[in-house]
């Protein structure tokens, strides 16, 4: 051992010791609770982004704390092995993967009416066959309002319901965009496209850009998106006024049937923004059809197979990878707080929210 | 009756100060990957699973090196209190290293999640799909996590105690060798 350069410790004052041994302890703690954010409330943590979802939404035990009101469905994925050259990820090769999926609509409210967003999402667990999982939440809009995590939670302060009226300050959030210049693709895209007169009928985008891996290990960044082969047709005046339709709908249509979508795959050039989800891609780019997502049946959320389903985003076999994008380990965190929390309620209350199970849920 | 030594073992060392460092990491990562939004917490995630595995596979072998060994004798002069602090708290630190990272493979396992090491290299569910046992098993987690934290800055404290106040030896039994 390499003696020490100061005097030995006889040398220095007890109590000095002391203090140097506790300085030495409450250093390490000092800095665990940094890195816990406890000593920093005004940081930004999943905490506060899901305690803002529950501030605007209210308390709803036991459902997520955004896209709280959804339906269950399952089906299998068909790959005719077209984007094995891009990805080596199971799900890709030749034939079928298992998919447990949900849709569902945004915002925290389990039992808002269906006309309170004019977004439809789609949330798919691919299980490959050697146990690897590909998880993704997609929206029925291919660009996101915001860039950035902190503009995330900006955004939901200023949609927080004013207590005198209920509702959102309008000049809250008029406010917000005007100062984020990056929500007008979003604001434009909705403009310019009606929501979908049923789940069947919508295109479900990836909105944040990946990576596949191919076997070689070369990197291509993509999007990817499920294209409906039912023709789509906007929301009609009956289902305005009806406000609750998209699950029977889907219950009467997967009764004559199974539905399909196309996962059709798009590969960025050199370039593209793979960290800004509020920027489409130029149209010219590469696309593939991967193959057929087919869904066959449906159960209710209350007991169905999703209803104990994480849908975070960032859960990915080998051969597919996240980007850059600030949103995916935002989303990541705050799916996963979300989750916890409602599992806890769960546990906690049984009964919470829930119709008496019919059997096994799953 | 184990021979006894006035120091641990190489062996004992390295795997107590690789251990050290792991498990420092560990905690660290652990309550900041719940706390950050930014791209550190995919990067932690990924980190913390297969770090739980390498702590939980060094226990075990650190737990039949420590029967096999055993360990040098306290000195004769310490209080029978703090004797029995000493003791205690060892157990504690191998009950918990033992514990958090089995806990923290049941808690995945019981949501569901995949338990991704590295690529596509992942380990076999240890507990059923339910998450009334996932909520359990992750309370859990935290909570032995934290007591984990606080015994480790016991052991700490007690380690630079017998260094800096009762120079009786202890500290240099797992710092160095003997001369």
């Amino acid at each position: 051992m390499k003696q020490p350069s100061f005097p030995p410790p006889a040398a220095i004052c007890v109590p000095c010791r002391l203090a140097a041994i506790g300085a030495v302890v409450l250093a390490m703690a000092g800095g665990f609770a940094y890195v816990a954010g406890w000593l920093t409330p005004q940081r930004l943590t999943t905490h506060r982004i899901v305690n803002a979802f529950e501030a605007d939404n209210g308390q709803h035990p036991g459902f997520r704390r955004n896209h709280a009101k959804g339906v269950c469905v399952t089906g299998y994925f068909d790959s005719n092995g077209n984007a094995a050259a891009l990805s080596s990820a199971g799900v890709f090769e030749l034939g079928q993967t298992p998919v447990i999926g949900r849709f569902a609509i945004p915002g925290g409210n389990p039992s808002a009416p269906d006309t309170s967003v004019p977004i439809r999402s789609l949330a798919l667990m691919f299980t490959q066959h050697d146990g690897e999982q590909w998880r993704t939440g997609m929206n029925s809009v291919p660009v996101f309002a915001v860039r950035t995590p902190e503009q995330f939670y900006r955004q939901l302060v200023a949609a927080k319901p004013d207590p005198a009226t209920g509702k959102p300050d309008p000049a809250a959030l008029k406010a917000f965009y005007a100062a984020n210049p990056e929500t007008q693709p979003f604001q434009a895209w909705l403009k310019g496209h009606p929501p979908s007169s049923s789940f069947a009928n919508g295109s479900y985008y990836s909105v944040n850009a990946f990576r596949f891996v191919d076997a070689k290990g070369e990197v291509r960044a993509v999007r990817w998106a499920m294209v409906p082969e039912t023709p789509f047709a906007p929301i009609n005046d009956a289902q305005k006024a009806a406000k609750n339709f998209l699950d029977t709908d889907l219950d009467q249509r997967l009764q004559s049937g199974p539905l399909r979508w196309h996962l059709i795959v798009t590969v960025a050039a050199p370039g593209d923004p793979t960290d800004d989800a509020t920027q489409s891609w130029p149209a010219d780019r590469q696309q593939i059809d991967a193959g057929t997502l087919v869904i066959d049946h449906d159960a209710s959320q209350d007991d169905g197979p999703c209803r104990d389903v994480n849908f975070d985003p960032t859960v990915l076999p080998a051969g597919i990878q996240t980007s850059d994008d600030p949103l995916l380990a935002a989303r990541s965190a705050a799916y996963s707080l979300s989750y916890n929390r409602r599992t806890r309620e769960e546990a906690l209350n049984p009964n919470l929210h829930r119709p008496q199970p019919h059997g096994d849920r799953s | 009756m184990t021979p006894t030594h006035s120091h641990f073992s190489p062996v004992q060392r390295l795997l107590h100060w690789t251990m050290a460092l792991a498990i420092l990491a560990m905690l660290f990562v652990g309550v900041g990957m719940v706390a950050t939004v930014s791209h550190a917490h995919s990067v932690l995630i990924a980190l913390h699973r297969p770090l739980g595995i390498a702590i939980l596979l060094l226990v075990l072998l650190r737990i039949a090196v420590r029967l096999k060994r055993g360990s040098p004798p306290l000195p004769d002069d310490l209080p029978v209190l703090q004797r029995f602090v000493a003791k205690l708290s060892h157990l504690v630190l191998y009950a918990l290293m033992l514990a958090l990272p089995l806990i923290g493979w049941a808690m995945l396992s019981a949501a569901g999640y995949p338990v991704t090491m590295f690529g596509a290299i992942h380990l076999p569910p240890i507990a059923p799909h339910d998450v009334r046992l996932y909520a359990l098993l992750r309370a859990l987690h935290t909570y032995l996590a934290l007591a984990l934290f606080l015994t480790v800055l016991g052991h700490l404290a007690a380690a630079l105690f017998h260094g800096l106040i009762r120079r009786d030896g202890v500290l240099s039994s797992m710092a160095r060798g003997a001369n």
